[in-house]
């Protein structure tokens, strides 16, 4: 564990101008966020697994907006709190973002573009690893339409509509979410409507979505999420010239008057 | 300010799979999957999702009710306590055993499942022993 002693070092040092630091917990044998407040809780700090963290600073935030916290964030959820802070779901003047970044393992296990922060912080702990290239896109993408349609249709058909792609997902933050809107999707039936429920979702996250893998990772049936929204943000991209989670300036190129 | 995780065990079926409790200033506000638990590797169904939901919530029976007169009235934990027992025991003097069966909760404990079906079939003398989670 390289890591672990200089990012408790850093935390250390951070709690004591700050009242409190977001980071992850190791306690019953488990990991989760926590908000540590005190010197003593540290021996207790934790890297992995991860978390989807800048959702709770957005709980903690909402319920203490004057606070001045702290936020171990790697490059996924860096890029979540750009997003977030454009969407006003957070007050990045009043967070200090301590780097992780990411080991070359946890990088491959993500397939991320990105596996280090450094866009809202000078402080990284852990040494950049490479990107790693998206070889199940790229397989994804020398199939014909039809195939392509087959295999979504396969997939979501194991859809148990647990609403945990929606629930783990940083990005998601509608006080009224269409998935639970009886007009767009139909209540009472398992597979949700096909591509209905899943495709409403995927619109939902562009120019928001910065792969950070916790629909994926949180999903009961193993539904590959993540191809389906690298391709949605590798069409932004190309479409719109909007790169999600890459500075604080760019203006996203479509926002939901529900999210405001 | 607080804000910390409880591990448990979702009480929703026999699954049994691993989730946390966010606890924000003293009060349960929600529900996250346990990564790397053995049984539910950071995964869960829509039920354990929202296992906090019924915690504060404000229809959730936190004193006991008799009926009285068509209307239910909140009464003490001894009071009701009473006139169930004297109520199981009145009916199975007059019906027998039989007439009584006892349905238990996958929100409960092993232990208090264990214990409900010793009470039914060595205090209350039938087999009549079932739960909620015959899904």
């Amino acid at each position: 564990m390289k890591r672990l002693e200089p990012l408790k070092k850093v935390v250390a040092e951070a709690l004591g101008e700050l009242e409190g630091v977001v980071a992850l917990r190791a306690k019953w044998g488990g990991v989760a966020p926590h908000l540590f407040k005190g010197q003593e809780e540290l021996e207790e700090l934790a890297i992995a697994p991860k978390y989807p963290l800048p959702q709770t600073l957005r709980l903690i935030q909402r319920a203490h907006p004057e606070s001045r916290l702290g936020l171990v964030a790697r490059g996924c959820e860096e890029r979540g709190l750009i997003e977030m802070a454009k969407r006003n779901q957070i007050d990045l003047e009043r967070v200090k973002v301590i780097g992780l970044a990411c080991t070359a393992e946890e990088a491959q296990a993500c397939r991320c573009a990105k596996p280090y922060p450094g866009l809202l912080t000078d402080i990284v702990v852990g040494e950049k690893t490479e990107p790693v290239a998206n070889e199940l896109v790229e397989g994804f993408l020398s199939k014909s339409g039809e195939e392509r349609l087959q295999f979504w249709k396969k997939e979501f058909a194991k859809c148990i509509k647990c609403y945990g792609c929606r629930n783990a997902c940083p990005q998601c933050f509608c006080p009224e979410c269409t998935l639970e809107d009886a007009l767009w999707v139909e209540t009472g039936r398992i597979p949700p409507p096909f591509p209905s429920f899943h495709l409403v979702r995927a619109m939902h996250t562009v120019g928001k979505c910065v792969g950070c893998c916790e629909c994926e990772l949180s999903c009961p049936a193993h539904i590959p999420l993540t191809t389906l929204y690298t391709l949605i943000r590798r069409e932004v991209g190309e479409l719109f010239g909007y790169q999600t989670g890459e500075s604080l300036e760019a203006k996203p190129p479509l926002v939901l008057p529900m999210e405001m | 300010m607080e804000y910390r995780n409880v591990l448990t065990t979702c009480v929703y079926c026999g699954a049994g799979c691993g989730l946390y409790l966010e606890v924000l200033d003293g009060r349960v506000v929600g529900t996250l999957p346990a990564k790397g638990h053995p049984v539910s590797e950071g995964k869960l169904c829509i039920k354990g999702w929202n296992a906090h939901a019924f915690i504060h919530h404000p229809d959730r029976l936190t004193k006991p009710l008799i009926r009285r007169d068509g209307r239910f009235i909140e009464a003490s934990w001894d009071e009701a306590l009473d006139l169930v027992a004297e109520r199981l025991a009145a009916i199975r003097e007059k019906d027998g055993p039989e007439a009584i069966a006892a349905l238990s909760s996958a929100k409960a404990t092993n232990e208090e499942n264990y214990l409900l079906q010793k009470f039914t079939r060595a205090v209350l003398g039938t087999n009549n022993i079932d739960h909620c989670a015959r899904l």
